[in-house]
């Protein structure tokens, strides 16, 4: 999918959005984000890593997933949903209590000390399904035209 | 009868309710349950019965050998063995209160005082034993007690209670303290029952004699050895012990208010004791008059004759429990009988059971001193050997029989301390694992004592319910069931430890080793990131003084913590009083209701809770509060804690929600955090015609007191202004009742899933004694207990259970009451309004942002559809046919030019 508002700042690349300043994440805690009809949840790890996932709860259909807590699970980042905790990998998106629940992934980027995000992996969801039905996990890069840029953001410059 | 006749329902009538009646009535109807579910060995082809007990006692089958228990703390209902359920089971009835006067074996009914006639096929005589009150002149006179019944107890404790208040005297004025006259006691009888009688007495604060006549107290337990320990231990505890004597004669006033009632006792060697009152606790005769009338054998000593199969001369007729006469004697404890009513049950429904055997073993625990006597503890045996260990300064003596070869265990005794009882009785004619002086030496290591593997399936833990090791192994391992994990749940499901509990330590060892060896983790591990339990984790953070989850983290655990971990690191430091919980890092730790201060609800949006200290709320602060929900569009509802709950607000509404609270004079309920929540209180003396202290002014200085107090989990408290509890104070974890001259103390109740009565934990204390007191007993909770324990299962699980606690809290037997004083003081100095600090602080405001990129926005998913006057969130199908209204309109995702977020205060109001 693409945003459909475009960022006040021209980009070369129209399904990028820009979201926020890198300087408005607060460390090992989620922010939400609009992302064109849908919403993303944004977390600033440490290390300075960004992850964004699909900000919709799939256990509850509520958008709660910023509010998460961040943490580990071996050495995978985690973040735990706020409604009924169920834990989350937030690298691939897939919950690790029933791996056949998946939250999309934004990948993420910095450019200038802002942070954007481009295509989610996953489809968005339909919104009328109600609780209890989470996305299947589409495996591979395929909707992602830059499955390079998923996952963790290299800081790069300016933050 | 035939019992063996299947067809319609047979008619069996129990005469006594007591232990061993309830034993052989819950017996009976799991057999029969058990058939009807097709069970592996249930009786197939014998009669259903319908069933009648005629219980003497107003009251539902109790726990008799917790009697004493009632002195100190439990309630009469508490006592209350099993399911009361079972009594309105089809085809079981249970009358309370009718004494049972007629037995016609001819047409085979019984007839009671009040004349109601029972038919019967079966009948089981469990009429127990009545008190033996020696041949004492003066033993009728008023203040003279038994000590057998609920009802003995308690007229024992209001009499102390009437001499106490000093009944005939002027009642002090309201805010002065009565006059407490110092009542003094004479128990009649040194053994376990006297000694019971003495510990009760003891606990009400009665200045207490023991008088007997044999040369040593316990005479029937304990040898002459263990007799001197006791006595030891015991007239350290205050009480005076005469041996060797008896009371010969019971002397009354003869002038002054008091004519008529106790004054003194003559004892036979000369000597005289003054007393208030008189307990005879000299011994048990059976209640076999019944019989007796019948016709039916009774023995030389008294006690209907019975069989092993526990059946009397007359084939319709059983006697079980302490009227029974089997093999030529009687038994007065409650694990014979037990084993006597499994015996009928089973031969009821066509079974082949014997009675096995008695275990005359016993433990009592009283005044804090325990004994233990259990096999051949005098070493009566043919070449019997006794190993003895005594320290007379510690108060311990110790005595194990072995067999010839001292390598088989018969029998032992223990005095002062009788920790390795449960393991020593279960290993009982079984070979001893290594050196019995291994069992002897004080603190000798757990290793030396051989481990709980060592104990066989078959060796008997619970002798009350007769549950052998191997059965609570195989509860631990879920054979028949989900696999018990826990105490509570092991004890459920096998009964063991539910009658004396004195086993329940070895119950803990047996389900733990098992769990152990099923995988099953038991350890007390917070999670994958710290092998510390919670209560050791807020030991390193106080010790240590480390206050960031990072540091900890890295010393003390591994990885970067999770959603169980870092909220506990939260608390403890929330709880060691360390700042305000948004402050820095902690905000990070906390769960998304700590961290913006609300309850999040299923849709997302949160709830809001402004506290109403003691439920006590003004006229206009009840209208700014409505105002406020108006002005938002809140759904409101009233609590079970006596507020106000405002849901239906959006995070980023919160901070102007708050705004307009503080400015009302509102401040932090603290509903969202793991937290003291409420004093709940009824109305008090102030306005109630019954009301005898002001309950609405302590649950406020109560709630004023400990808010804010963060802990393992939830914490409610409750003040009730006299004995009616309108406050629901006893399913509270602190409940405090009001008396005629202070306060009542009760702690571990809750409501919720496993709902619970809070316990007493002390009397009739003055206002100053109680805060210290509730201070004590909340802090020891918060610096012990385990994640989400709350104060009932953490009571349960402690080690030494309510007594400990009272003992550190009462008594600083752990010499912390100082560092918890000041530990509360500090948090009392320390507290702030959580929410107005919040407002006051630019940085923590930024929390409430809804989007990054669009702050002060409504959740466009928020949906909501009105009912009964209020809105409700849409359910799925209300959204998808659109019947549902959003809370706002459509957000722009512009991030650029409002990358400022939330500004206070930030837009009000709703727009819908």
């Amino acid at each position: 999918m693409t945003a459909t508002s475009s960022p006040t700042v021209p980009r070369a690349d129209a399904s990028w959005v820009t979201v926020c300043r890198f300087a408005a994440l607060a460390p090992e805690r989620g922010i939400a984000a609009i992302v064109g009809t849908r919403q993303a949840a944004l977390f600033l790890l440490p290390g300075g890593d960004v992850h964004a996932v699909d900000n919709r709860d799939p256990f509850s259909g509520a958008n709660v997933m910023a509010r998460g807590i961040t943490g580990t699970r071996g050495d995978r980042p985690t973040v735990t949903s706020p409604m009924y905790k169920q834990v989350f990998d937030l690298a691939s998106g897939v919950c690790l209590d029933d791996p056949a629940t998946t939250l999309a992934v934004f990948p993420v980027r910095l450019r200038d000390g802002w942070v954007e995000l481009g295509p989610p992996t996953v489809p968005p969801p339909d919104r009328d399904d109600g609780p209890g039905h989470g996305h299947r996990r589409d495996d591979g890069p395929g909707d992602d035209p830059r499955g390079e840029s998923r996952g963790p953001v290299d800081r790069g410059g300016g933050t | 009868m035939n019992p063996a006749t299947p067809g319609p329902d047979r008619r069996l009538v129990v005469v006594g309710g007591g232990m061993v009646a309830h034993r052989l009535v819950e017996a009976l109807l799991q057999r029969l349950d058990d058939r009807l579910a097709g069970a592996a060995g249930a009786p197939r082809d014998a009669p259903g019965w319908r069933v009648t007990v005629l219980a003497e006692e107003p009251r539902a089958p109790y726990d008799r050998v917790a009697l004493t228990s009632y002195f100190s703390g439990r309630d009469p209902e508490e006592l209350t063995l099993g399911d009361p359920g079972m009594w309105r089971r089809p085809g079981v009835r249970l009358h309370r209160g009718h004494r049972v006067t007629g037995l016609d074996r001819d047409a085979r009914t019984v007839t009671t005082e009040r004349g109601l006639v029972v038919g019967y096929d079966a009948l089981v005589l469990a009429t127990g034993s009545a008190p033996f009150v020696p041949p004492v002149a003066g033993s009728e006179t008023r203040g003279c007690f038994v000590y057998r019944t609920v009802d003995d107890v308690a007229a024992l404790r209001s009499h102390v209670d009437e001499l106490r208040a000093g009944a005939h005297e002027p009642r002090d004025g309201r805010d002065g303290r009565p006059r407490r006259p110092e009542v003094t006691g004479v128990v009649v009888g040194g053994g376990l029952l006297g000694l019971e009688a003495a510990g009760a007495l003891t606990a009400m604060g009665v200045r207490t004699h023991v008088v007997e006549f044999a040369p040593r107290l316990m005479p029937l337990q304990v040898d002459d050895g263990g007799g001197e320990a006791l006595r030891r231990l015991v007239t350290g505890l205050g009480v005076r012990v005469h041996v060797g004597t008896a009371v010969s004669r019971v002397l009354g006033h003869r002038r002054g208010p008091r004519t008529g009632s106790v004054a003194a006792v003559a004892l036979a060697d000369g000597g005289r004791l003054d007393a208030d009152v008189v307990v005879f606790a000299a011994g048990v005769r059976p209640r076999d008059e019944l019989a007796r009338a019948a016709g039916l054998p009774v023995g030389e000593r008294g006690g209907v004759v019975v069989d092993e199969t526990c059946r009397t001369e007359d084939p319709a007729v059983h006697a079980v429990g302490e009227v029974a006469c089997l093999g030529g004697r009687t038994y007065g404890l409650v694990a014979p009988g037990y084993a006597m009513a499994e015996v009928v049950a089973d031969r009821l429904l066509n079974g082949s059971a014997t009675f096995p055997g008695a275990d005359l073993s016993t433990k009592l625990k009283l005044l804090g001193v325990d004994v233990a006597s259990f096999g051949d503890a005098f070493a009566a045996g043919e070449g019997a050997l006794s190993v003895v260990y005594a320290d007379p300064v510690a108060g311990v003596y110790k005595k194990l029989v072995l067999s010839d070869d001292a390598r088989t265990l018969r029998g032992g005794i223990l005095v002062g301390d009788a920790s390795d009882y449960p393991s020593l009785r279960a290993l009982l004619d079984r070979p001893l694992d290594g050196e019995a002086a291994a069992w002897l030496l004080p603190a000798a290591g757990e290793s030396a004592r051989g481990s709980t593997g060592a104990l066989p399936d078959d060796a008997a833990v619970c002798s009350c319910n007769g549950v052998s090791a191997g059965e609570i192994r195989a509860a631990v391992r879920g054979e028949g069931g989900e696999p018990a994990t826990d105490l509570p749940e092991v004890k459920a499901r096998t009964r063991a430890g539910t009658s004396c509990g004195s086993c329940l330590p070895l119950v803990k060892k047996l389900m733990t080793a098992e769990l152990e060896a099923t995988g099953a983790t038991v350890s007390r591990a917070l999670c994958e990131h710290f092998d510390l339990s919670r209560a050791q984790l807020f030991d390193v953070v106080r010790v240590t003084g480390i206050r960031s989850f990072g540091e900890l983290v890295a010393r003390h655990g591994r990885g970067r913590g999770c959603d169980i971990c870092k909220p506990v690191v939260a608390s403890i430091l929330a709880s060691l009083g360390t700042g305000h919980v948004l402050d820095g890092e902690q905000a990070a730790l906390q769960d998304t209701n700590d961290h913006v201060l609300a309850n999040l609800q299923r849709d997302g949006s949160y709830s809001v809770v402004p506290r109403i200290p003691g439920g006590e709320i003004t006229p206009a602060g009840l209208i700014a509060i409505g105002e406020i929900a108006r002005e938002f569009d809140l759904y409101t509802k009233i609590t079970g804690g006596q507020r106000i709950d405002l849901f239906g607000a959006r995070i980023e509404q919160l901070p102007a929600i708050w705004s307009r609270l503080v400015a009302a004079g509102f401040e932090s309920g603290h509903a969202y955090g793991k937290a003291v929540r409420t004093v709940k209180s009824c109305v008090g003396s102030t306005w109630c015609r019954f009301g005898v202290q002001d309950s609405v002014a302590l649950a406020v200085a109560l709630e004023l007191r400990y808010r804010g107090l963060r802990a393992p989990h939830k914490i409610k408290l409750g003040v009730s202004g006299c004995a009616r509890e309108c406050a629901e104070a006893r399913v509270k974890d602190v409940g405090v009742i009001a008396t005629e001259t202070g306060w009542n103390l009760y702690v571990g109740g809750n409501g919720g899933f496993s709902p619970r009565h809070a316990v007493l934990l002390a009397e009739d204390l003055d206002t100053a004694t109680l805060v210290r007191t509730v201070d004590r007993f909340l802090g020891y909770y918060v610096r012990t207990a385990d994640r989400l324990q709350r104060t009932a299962a953490w009571l349960e699980e402690i080690e030494g259970g309510l007594g400990h606690v009272r003992a550190v809290v009462l008594e600083d037997s752990l010499g912390i009451c100082a560092d918890l004083d000041a530990a509360m003081a500090a948090h009392v100095d320390g507290y702030t309004d959580e929410w107005r600090a919040t407002l006051e602080d630019p940085e923590k405001l930024r929390r409430f942002a809804s989007f990054a990129n669009a702050p002060a926005t409504a959740d466009p998913d928020l949906v909501y559809v009105t009912e009964r006057g209020q809105r409700r969130p849409a359910t799925v199908d209300e959204r998808r046919d659109g019947r549902a209204s959003t809370a706002s309109p459509p957000p722009s995702s512009d991030a650029r030019d409002d990358a400022v977020l939330v500004t206070f205060p930030p837009a009000q109001g709703v727009s819908r």
